[in-house]
């Protein structure tokens, strides 16, 4: 953490088409939850009343706490991949499908070995889940760096695929003979996460907070981290320079999509236990906003994310108190991003004015 | 036009400039790069808007807010860089954004033809408006955009460095068209930092220097060195050259054949050799394959046939990676897009290349004290105008942002440089800077390649020139005994021998056996 | 149920027919991003557009019992995030990328939360009458492409002359001209006296307007509800379907149809309970031919050169 002080400070005003550097995050949250007590008048309720439920049911109690923080773990791991992924202008949005391959790969695993110490079982699931989500990553990596193929498009694309591909396994060939639900046995015993002791924490938040430093340490302190920042800036230039562009594309999705996998299996190891249709909120597509919302840096990321996680559990709760639907989150989502977009033009539009 | 101020963050790009235009005339705006000629016209043609000042149209007080109050007016411009869209056919391009007899349906294309045929014939603009524009010449798109600014009734017709990209005898045939249209009862305002041209071809000359005007004469009444002089401010120091003794060839294109991006051949049979210690010079106009020539020799562009030896080495199928190792440096032509990254600061862009190598990498881990001395160095050593090491690369000007590129990739002691347009749109002292730079390297030994528009640049640097056409090296010339007219029908392709070199005494050849023509 | 009953004519009919239908949300939304794209702006908030305008569409439809005023409340919908992707586009010149991914979000979101809000949750969700077929007379009565072609409802007729009316738009008008000058070179568009924003703008909305209409079609006239995740990756098919069909309307229609044809066959395997193959590889497919459509007809080269720049006045 000592080496954070001799990062260059990439923070100035940078033309449009360069990757999200610096809007005003704190501000556009707040300007978002306005904007989201105005719909929440809107429709009849009080936003006082909302709000302070979700506070509440947010932070008020250990409990509330717990499940954030075990909602902002695989927001962690994957907007860690996307920042990697945005930093080198790679649009990755197929995150969600990396995790339901990941999930599925670590499944397969732990139902494959189900007699492993675990000593062997955690680390193997590990590497099959990042496996799992690093293979499907792959695809449209390949396509893009040989093909030219768009990469939003097909890794979007191939999230439909991952999702109907588990829901198939969990109907039949993996389903759980025990019980009437679509979804598969409950894994054996060594391939749970073990908990924290003294809360109900799984050690993947260990896992998740490691890596926070060390995805910040291969962005500024590797050779690595710089060329895909320089592939990401100014992929001619990246080019010119002798970087092999395609290598790098491939490098930087396979990371992206195995922590997006690493994040499925901990939904199933460490949630879960078992493999179900719905193993995902969402959370890859919630993890591109935590990416951005925090300015495509790791630290950035794991504020974000708890953040976001908090919002998530808040509103769960003002859904019971208040009955306002959940979607809010989205839409404050979209106007956070929204408005950091717009923070981040306005100051271009003033620096250039003062010169 | 009165009093035009226009300020830029940061630059005062007109100050207080008063410019006279009269009915009939080819009135140069004469400056060197940066002088603030082009941010004036803009102004003049709406693109700008000026901080104070008033334009004046015959003698009414004209307010221009956007190029269609231009075009209203009756002026015209013709832009340095092309605004033609390539795609469309010369007829769309034309009638682009006027309205239609048919609205909302397009003219007839018959029609439209007709009417551009009557143009062409008036003014001797002869081009086919039912062909693409990108696959036109260089010259035709010209032609094109005049007539552009023709059929909607431009009077005064503003042309922006229009010479930069012609061969001379496209110049003459430009000349020519600009007087047509004088006589015709046009105006012309021609906008160069070429004194010659100026000299040339106009009634009277405007000379700006920093945002200011310095003086309006005549051209008859005035000498190209007083020109010369209002110009810069002061005389322009003429180029030494120490002879050249070259070693052995570090460079070597054989046969070398090479598609551009659309698949067409954009190289054919290319064979050079640049030599240690000499700088050959690629003369051509800008599209007859010079791009694709550095591309090959830096390693971006695969060549489908023929071999590229560099110091020796068969770097046929090289990386630009492998390149780099090997010893080639490379000035690109297109300096903000493949030189510099411009989000990321000095130190950084300093090792571009160098990343992943001692003293900048050690135990794997980057090493930001070794990056930014390093930077400083080079900011000493070489003069770059820059904060520090921490700056953003964005933030420099065309010359300095210019000399980092140099700095990185001489400091690095290459074996051969590859420089194209090195001196584009640098200001004087730039430019000499540059110049020096790459005779300096041409002592030390260095194998240099030059490959540049500006032929009294090729003519002043080189030791020995290269003719490129339509991909194909027509002709190896001596810039001692060639002159330009020669030069000039070479590049235009119309002759293949001009002033041809002397045959190398046998000892000067190259020695690796099995090479021009044995490998296919 | 076997392979001989694929094969009647009346399936096969059927088939197509249905797949004809079931194109015109993707088509429509294909068509508007066309026109955005030939501006130069990347829409990507597709997807978002099309959850709110059908959204829009279903509850207008519910409230006032016209399915055509619902789909008028669909363009509506869209023309309003239309404005808002081409402020962000145009006017604050930022990412287009990420503001497109923004406007997925907010549409979804806006959706599912004002329809639980105003609808709740219930076990039956609440349906409406959809819109009428009408058999074009004489035409309709043609054995096998009569009832193929002649015999559906007032959108779909309406999407294939939007079909003809857009490529006429933007390749025999002046205005389709200045469109695609501003797509290819702004700056030259600019200097030819263009309102360069002005048109961008104007090609956001109106793009995103078929996108809004796209999605009430969805649940006016096809779905004849609303549920979360209705859209179901159409406005991301549509957008791979915009580079297949090198953004000319031509092609989109044929692309359009090719997927509509694969989710009507995915329907009725699954209805007909065809064992060969588990359902989930059906509902896969619309999407991995999607991918495949794409590698096969996007060569970038036939991009507009200035598509997803801001243009900024130097």
């Amino acid at each position: 953490m000592s080496d954070r002080a001799t990062f260059p400070s990439a923070h100035r005003p940078s033309p449009a088409m360069s990757v999200l550097l610096k809007g005003s995050p704190v501000l556009a949250v707040i300007l978002a939850l306005l904007l989201g007590a105005l719909i929440i008048a809107a429709v009849g309720v009080s936003p006082l009343a909302a709000y302070q439920s979700m506070i509440k049911g947010a932070f008020g109690s250990p409990r509330a706490l717990t499940q954030a923080g075990l909602r902002a773990v695989p927001l962690l791991l994957i907007s860690l991949g996307l920042t990697l992924a945005f930093r080198s202008r790679i649009w990755n949005i197929g995150a969600e499908g990396q995790l339901y391959m990941g999930a599925w790969v670590a499944t397969l695993f732990a139902l494959s070995f189900p007699n492993l110490p675990p000593a062997l079982m955690l680390p193997g699931l590990l590497l099959a889940g990042f496996a799992g989500g690093a293979l499907w990553g792959l695809v449209p990596a390949l396509l893009r760096a040989y093909l030219g193929a768009n990469e939003i498009v097909t890794s979007l694309l191939l999230n439909y695929v991952a999702i109907f591909w588990v829901s198939y396994q969990v109907r039949l060939p993996m389903k759980d003979p025990t019980s009437f639900l679509p979804q598969s046995a409950v894994l054996p015993a060594p391939a749970s996460l073990p908990v924290l002791p003294g809360t109900r924490l799984h050690i993947g938040v260990i896992l998740a907070l490691l890596l926070v430093p060390l995805i910040a340490f291969i962005l500024w302190k590797t050779p690595l981290g710089y060329r895909l920042r320089v592939v990401g800036s100014n992929p001619d230039a990246a080019r010119f320079a002798g970087i092999d562009v395609p290598r790098h594309i491939i490098i930087v999705m396979v990371i992206s999509g195995g922590l997006a996998g690493a994040a499925g299996m901990i939904e199933v190891a460490g949630v879960h236990h078992r493999l179900i249709q719905d193993i995902s909120p969402g959370y890859g597509f919630t993890a591109i906003v935590v990416a951005l919302l925090g300015q495509l840096n790791p630290f950035g990321a794991l504020l974000a994310s708890y953040f976001f996680a908090s919002l998530v559990i808040g509103a769960d709760s003002m859904q019971r108190v208040v009955g306002l639907p959940v979607a809010l989150t989205e839409v404050i989502q979209a106007l956070v991003v929204l408005f950091v977009l717009a923070s981040e033009a306005f100051r271009r539009h003033r620096s250039r004015v003062v010169g | 036009m009165r009093g035009i101020t226009k300020r830029f963050p940061g630059v005062l790009a007109n100050d207080h400039v008063d410019f006279v235009l009269e009915a009939g005339e080819i009135h140069a705006l004469l400056g060197e790069n940066g002088a603030g000629k082009t941010t004036l016209m803009n102004i003049l043609y709406g693109l700008y808007q000026p901080d104070e000042g008033e334009i004046y149209v015959n003698g009414r007080p004209a307010a221009i807010r956007s190029p269609h109050d231009a075009i209203q007016l009756g002026i015209g411009m013709v832009h340095q860089h092309f605004q033609l869209v390539p795609t469309f056919t010369v007829a769309e391009n034309i009638v682009l954004g006027l309205p239609s007899r048919r609205e909302p349906f397009l003219e007839s294309r018959r029609q439209v033809h007709q009417q551009i045929a009557e143009v062409s014939r008036a003014y001797g603009l002869a081009v086919d408006p039912s062909c693409l524009v990108w696959q036109l010449s260089v010259g035709e798109q010209q032609r094109v955009e005049i007539l552009k600014a023709l059929y909607r009734g431009a009077t005064v017709l503003i042309l922006d460095e229009p010479t930069a990209v012609l061969t001379p005898q496209e110049c003459e045939r430009l000349f020519e068209i600009l007087l047509a249209l004088v006589q015709g009862g046009k105006s012309v305002i021609f906008i160069s930092h070429k004194l010659d041209e100026v000299m040339a071809i106009s009634h009277r000359v405007t000379v700006l220097r920093d945002g200011r005007v310095v003086g309006t004469a005549r051209t008859q009444d005035i000498t190209k060195q007083e020109l010369a002089r209002m110009m810069v401010g002061r005389e322009m120091r003429p180029i030494e050259k120490p002879p050249a003794s070259p070693a052995g060839p570090v460079i070597a294109l054989q046969d070398i054949w090479a598609h551009d991006d659309r698949g067409l051949p954009a190289l054919r049979s290319v064979s050079l050799e640049v030599r240690a210690g000499e700088i050959l010079g690629i003369a051509g106009v800008d599209g007859n394959g010079q791009a694709e020539l550095e591309e090959v020799l830096t390693g971006l562009r695969r060549p489908h046939r023929g071999r590229y030896l560099l110091a020796g080495q068969d770097v046929t199928h090289a990386s630009a990676r492998e390149l780099f190792e090997a010893g080639l440096a490379h000035i690109p032509a297109d300096r903000n897009r493949f030189g510099m990254v411009a989000d990321m600061t000095l130190a950084e862009n300093s090792i571009l290349g160098l990343e992943g190598k001692p003293p900048f990498t050690r135990f794997g881990m980057l090493r930001y004290r070794e990056m930014e001395q390093h930077c400083s160095h080079l900011i000493r050593e070489y003069d770059i105008r820059a904060p520090g090491p921490a700056a953003f690369a964005g933030t420099l000007s065309g010359g300095n942002a210019q000399k980092l590129i140099l700095a990185r990739e001489i400091s690095r002691r290459p074996k051969a440089l590859v420089a194209a347009q090195p001196t584009r749109g640098l200001d004087i002292g730039a430019t000499e800077y540059v110049r020096r730079k790459l005779l300096e390297q041409r002592e030390r030994g260095c194998g240099v390649l030059l490959i540049s528009t500006e032929l009294e640049e090729i003519l002043a640097l080189s030791d020995r020139i290269a003719v490129i056409y339509e991909g194909q090296i027509v002709g190896m010339v001596d810039p001692a005994c060639v002159d330009i007219e020669q030069l000039g029908l070479m590049m235009a392709g119309a002759i293949k021998e001009a002033c041809e070199l002397p045959p190398r005494p046998p000892a000067d050849r190259p020695t690796a056996p099995g090479s021009a023509g044995h490998e296919r | 149920m076997s392979w001989d009953n694929l094969l009647q004519a009346g399936f096969i009919i059927s088939l197509i027919t249905s797949g004809i239908r079931l194109a015109v949300p993707v088509l429509l939304a294909v068509l508007g991003e066309i026109i955005t794209e030939r501006a130069g702006v990347q829409n990507l908030g597709l997807e978002g557009i099309m959850a709110f305008g059908a959204f829009a569409g279903f509850a207008t439809a519910f409230a006032t019992g016209s399915g055509i005023l619902g789909l008028l409340a669909g363009i509506l919908a869209g023309m309003l995030m239309g404005l808002l992707m081409g402020y962000f586009a145009v006017t604050l010149k930022v990412n287009q990328v990420i503001a497109g991914i923004s406007l997925v979000l907010l549409g979804q979101g806006a959706a599912n939360f004002f329809y639980r809000q105003i609808f709740g949750v219930s076990q039956r969700p609440p349906r409406i009458a959809g819109l009428p077929e009408i058999p074009i007379p004489l035409l309709a009565d043609i054995p096998y492409l009569g009832d193929i072609l002649f015999r559906h409802n007032v959108v779909v007729y309406l999407t294939v002359l939007l079909v003809i009316l857009v490529w006429i738009a933007l390749f025999e008008t002046t205005w389709g001209l200045k469109v695609r000058a501003v797509g290819e070179h702004p700056s030259a568009a600019d200097t030819s006296g263009v309102n360069v924003a002005g048109i961008r703008y104007a090609c956001t909305i109106l793009g995103a307007a078929f996108a809004g209409l796209g999605g009430a079609v969805l649940s006016v006239a096809q779905m004849k509800l609303f549920t979360e995740n209705m859209v179901a990756g159409r406005g991301w098919i549509a957008i791979a379907l915009v580079i297949f069909s090198r953004w000319h309307p031509g092609l989109a229609l044929a692309g359009a149809v090719l997927f509509g044809l694969a989710d009507a066959l995915q329907f009725r395997f699954q209805a007909l309970g065809f064992e060969a193959v588990p359902y989930e590889f059906l509902l896969m497919l619309p999407y991995i031919l999607t991918i495949i459509v794409l590698l096969a007809g996007g060569r970038r080269g036939a991009a507009p050169a200035a598509l997803g720049t801001p243009y900024e006045k130097e």
